[in-house]
């Protein structure tokens, strides 16, 4: 079983994202279960959402403590959440931001993987420059990165799961998929 | 068709499965996303129904009941401060025999605020005459909603079929959603007996003194133990169906065809994270069986002295409390096996208030707490912090 963790700010898509990802998941054969940190949420607060995969039905039912990758939507919470915390070593960790990932030293013991979402989300049309939406990019790079799920799945699940802008909402994904900057060294314990 | 739906839209989907005529609901949190998507449905067109916006719950279950009086396939739904503001027609709806349907997500009841999982609200519904139905996973809350329907108007009595908030409500997974043919050879609509008729006027639900009181609540009484039949009727027709079944009271043991010497008793969707725990205690050489109680009232007295009565040594995880007495499943389990001869030494745990994780380390520290030399106990809390 693959547990993710997705780290966003209240309305930027973070929950969408994990239901869009369980979806592609589900659209490829896997069980998946996907929810949001159970609590009240706010627009603008840091908010998390989860999502397990796997090639069973998944029974357990708690909350994810110890992830196998990481993903922050927004590049300024890496400076306020503990985005890390739990992560398993030699887990991907993939950060929306326009650094490289040799900028973010104290990472080393992850595979930090980069991609530009807000820049990528604003070419599209998505969101606005105080807002881009980026979730849809970002997954396009997961599906790079991680290898769980094909970047073509991930547009299946955009065209059913997202309920406007699919064009741009699938290109932005493809753009990101092309465009991320892969970890540098290669992975010894990621799943 | 198999895809994937959140436990709230899950239980809209079944609603619109089931034809329901006349949904009520008061929309402000506690509410879950059940009302609102039902409430898109009917303006989309897509439900044929008529949707009450009310100002309370307790508007909301009147309203209901009247729809109910009238013939009407009707549903609500509602959770912790909502449904104890229900309560006064929670016993209305019952004692006058009408099947409303009622998806209740568990949240705890404040102060101090709190919206995250605990079974007290439901459960401090116990005597109100309700059915009540404890659900796993997204397909048994969305299967569970269409029995409902099906075992209220058997027994004229209306059901409340009950989900964990956030680890059901909340979460997303795959779930088979029937085809409505499918789902109306099960479900044909209610044909009531006896409905409120302009063109046929009869009074209803009037004064009932001393001199007849009594011989309603025994047909109530008599209503919920028919009930405990035609459940395990009404489940194996919807196994044969669609191949999936519950039962009221189900065994999973740890090995197939062998009895562990310790029985661990689960509610809700506590019962899948047992199963992973279950695994791991096996992988250890601890043999657990797991039961998971499905159907709380009626309270199937019989079937716990059968499945239980033959363990050693039985855990209760209780996810509510009745303060001063204790976890209430485990109260109303050691009730029914006090009939029993010889009875298992019952551990009665009260563990995850208000949402507090209950994780499979958790069941572990519960089992190891049973087979070790914990005495036995009236109430014995598991992950307390002081």
């Amino acid at each position: 079983m693959v547990e993710i963790r997705f780290h966003g700010r209240g309305g930027q898509g973070a929950v969408v994202a994990s239901n869009i990802l369980a979806a592609a998941c589900f659209i490829e054969g896997k069980y998946v279960q996907a929810f949001p940190a159970f609590g009240v949420e706010r627009r603008g607060a840091p908010v998390e959402a989860y999502i397990r995969i796997d090639d069973r039905k998944i029974h357990l039912r708690t909350n994810v403590y110890t992830p196998d990758h990481v993903v922050v939507l927004d590049p300024t919470l890496i400076e306020v959440v503990d985005v890390t915390r739990g992560l398993k070593p030699g887990a991907t960790l993939l950060l929306n931001t326009d650094k490289l990932p040799n900028a973010y030293p104290r990472f080393t013991s992850f595979r930090v993987a980069t991609v530009d979402a807000s820049r990528i989300a604003l070419r599209h049309r998505l969101g606005s420059r105080t807002h881009p939406i980026v979730n849809t990019a970002i997954l396009g790079a997961f599906a790079r990165v991680t290898g769980l799920v094909s970047v073509d799945a991930v547009c299946e699940a955009i065209q059913e799961e997202v309920p406007s802008h699919h064009e741009a909402n699938i290109a932005a994904a493809r753009e990101a998929y092309e465009t991320v900057v892969l970890p540098e060294a290669p992975a010894e314990a990621a799943p | 068709m198999r895809r994937v739906l959140e436990g709230s839209h899950a239980v809209s989907h079944a609603v619109e499965l089931a034809r329901v005529k006349v949904i009520s609901a008061y929309p402000i949190t506690p509410q879950t996303h059940i009302v609102e998507r039902l409430a898109e449905l009917v303006a989309d067109g897509v439900l044929d129904a008529r949707f009450i916006r009310v100002e309370s719950e307790h508007s909301a279950m009147a309203a209901v009941i009247g729809a109910a009086s009238a013939g009407a396939r009707s549903f609500t739904a509602s959770s912790s401060h909502g449904l104890a503001l229900m309560h006064e027609m929670l016993h209305w709806a019952a004692g006058a025999r009408l099947p409303v349907v009622m998806a209740e997500v568990n949240r705890a009841m404040g102060p101090g605020w709190n919206i995250w999982a605990d079974q007290t609200d439901s459960l401090s519904q116990r005597d109100t005459g309700w059915i009540q139905l404890y659900c796993e996973d997204v397909q048994e809350v969305l299967d569970t909603i269409l029995i409902a329907y099906k075992l209220a108007e058997r027994v004229s009595l209306p059901a409340m079929v009950v989900l964990d908030a956030f680890f059901l409500s909340h979460t997303y997974e795959p779930v088979e959603v029937p085809e409505q043919d499918e789902v109306d050879a099960f479900l044909p609509a209610w044909e009531p007996t006896e409905i409120l008729d302009p063109a046929d006027p009869h009074a209803f639900n009037q004064l009932a003194s001393p001199e007849y009181y009594m011989e309603f609540r025994y047909k109530i009484q008599q209503a919920m133990e028919d009930a405990l039949r035609a459940h395990d009727e009404i489940d194996a027709e919807f196994g044969r169906r669609f191949g999936r079944s519950y039962g009221a009271v189900h065994r999973i043991p740890c090995r197939e065809g062998e009895r562990a010497p310790l029985a661990l008793v689960t509610t809700g969707s506590v019962t899948g994270t047992a199963r992973v725990a279950q695994a791991a205690l096996r992988q250890k050489g601890i043999g657990v069986d797991v039961v998971k109680l499905k159907l709380f009232r009626p309270f199937p007295h019989e079937e716990i002295r059968r499945v239980l009565g033959p363990y050693d040594r039985v855990i209760v995880l209780d996810r509510n409390i009745s303060f001063g007495s204790g976890g209430i499943f485990a109260s109303e389990i050691r009730a029914a096996l006090a009939l029993r001869g010889e009875q298992p030494a019952v551990y009665p745990f009260v563990a995850g208030l208000g949402g507090r994780d209950i994780t499979p380390q958790t069941i572990e520290s519960v089992v190891a707490r049973a087979l070790g030399d914990e005495p036995p106990s009236d109430i014995l809390w598991e992950g307390l912090k002081l």
